[in-house]
């Protein structure tokens, strides 16, 4: 290893877009080296491009973004008010928050979703299990013991969603389910045999058929890339894990996706984009080409 | 060497829920310079109170937990190759937690 004699550590690594700033990150997506200025501006205009190319909004249409005060919520609404408001989106807002009631967790995750009501002033909604069904999951937790726990939820959380959307009367709902969250849910799918929920879970926009339709904005967004932005930006998010999720199984999808990313980034976007995950999606799917297109090739003409 | 760590993204809960620390590492055995390999080892020594292995796996930091030195990503300087100088700032912070 050289020693050679540097005047500041790695000083000498330029932002490989404007080649005038100091490089801040290496992007997972690109491996490029890119500045703070840069990355923000890459990162704002993808999620753009993936809103446009998939159609994922129209003028006028209320929005209601599923928000927990967790990193990808948070960065969703402020990355979706910034755009609205740059790009003449024409939405109208709203953050929805789920409170599941499970103590030590969503209480104070809840708190962060009340201050980023003020900070980017979004109108707030808060749907409750208690009020919804009746009881908490720390209620259900003790009733049923602590397995399975998560797939209880996840199927009330849904249903909660629709509710509160159907109560603000919203078009739609954006959720902050990233490239990393459905390349787990894909691994998942696999190892549990579950074709049915393979073919579903990769798609950007679901329930077209039901009463409120959802969509992934952050799809092809890599995590490593969101807190990376929540961090320079200084964005408030609340950061702790459910206490009853440690025993999900979905932990050993997500050691094996990091592990993977570790040792070659790109593996995440290509698990969702793999050929295979792709045909099952055929029949469902409202991806465009050109994302796929634009995506495989990982660079865009400049306009 | 003096150093400023930050503990984030749940991290701090591993630590007695203290975000930032003061630190004062000692270089190694014979060797002039600390690296990155050097103060994970220290900082799991020292600072970690609980679940070591939520931070560390080997002699790396648990995937899904960001590095940030001098608020420049650690890919950028060699990951644990990184050598560190007097009053750096290290950030780590972990990304495994809901959204």
């Amino acid at each position: 290893m050289e020693a050679d004699s540097k005047p500041k550590k790695s000083g000498a690594r330029l932002c490989c877009v404007c080649n005038q700033n100091r490089a801040a990150l290496k992007r997972p997506k690109t491996l490029e080296q890119i500045c703070r200025e840069c990355f923000y501006a890459v990162f704002e205009e993808e999620i753009h491009q993936v809103i446009l190319e998939n159609q994922l909004f129209k003028p006028g249409d209320r929005i209601a973004i599923g928000a927990s005060g967790g990193k990808d919520s948070t960065v969703l609404a402020y990355v979706l008010s910034e755009l609205n408001r740059r790009h003449n989106y024409g939405l109208d807002l709203f953050l929805l928050s789920v409170d599941e009631g499970i103590t030590g967790y969503r209480d104070d995750s809840l708190e962060t979703v009340k201050r980023n009501e003020l900070q980017y002033g979004l109108p707030l909604k808060i749907v409750s299990y208690k009020d919804l069904y009746g009881w908490t999951m720390d209620e259900i937790v003790k009733m049923i013991g602590l397995k399975n726990n998560c797939t209880f939820c996840g199927v009330f959380r849904r249903q909660a969603l629709d509710r509160g959307a159907a109560l603000l009367k919203v078009d739609k709902v954006a959720t902050g389910h990233n490239a990393d969250d459905i390349a787990e849910t894909v691994l998942l799918n696999i190892l549990r045999g579950d074709i049915a929920r393979l073919s579903r879970c990769t798609s950007i926009i679901t329930g077209e058929d039901g009463p409120i339709p959802r969509c992934k904005p952050f799809k092809y967004t890599y995590e490593k890339e969101i807190v990376m932005y929540a961090y320079f930006k200084k964005l408030d998010y609340f950061s702790t894990e459910c206490i009853y999720s440690p025993n999900a199984y979905r932990g050993f999808a997500r050691e094996f996706i990091k592990d993977l990313e570790r040792i070659r980034p790109r593996a995440i976007l290509d698990i969702i984009k793999s050929e295979m995950v792709q045909s099952l999606c055929l029949a469902g799917g409202a991806e465009s080409r050109f994302t796929k297109a634009w995506h495989w090739s990982y660079s865009r003409p400049k306009q | 060497m003096h150093l400023t760590l930050e503990f984030g993204g749940g991290l701090e809960l591993l630590c007695k829920s203290v975000k930032f620390h003061n630190v004062n590492v000692d270089l190694p055995k014979g060797a002039d310079k600390l690296s990155m390999r050097d103060l994970l080892a220290w900082v799991r020594t020292n600072l970690i109170k609980e679940r070591p292995e939520m931070f560390m796996k080997g002699e790396s930091v648990r995937p899904g937990v960001l590095v940030l030195v001098n608020d420049c990503d650690w890919e950028l300087s060699g990951q644990l190759d990184t050598t560190l100088e007097e009053k750096d700032v290290v950030v780590f912070i972990s990304t495994l937690h809901g959204g």
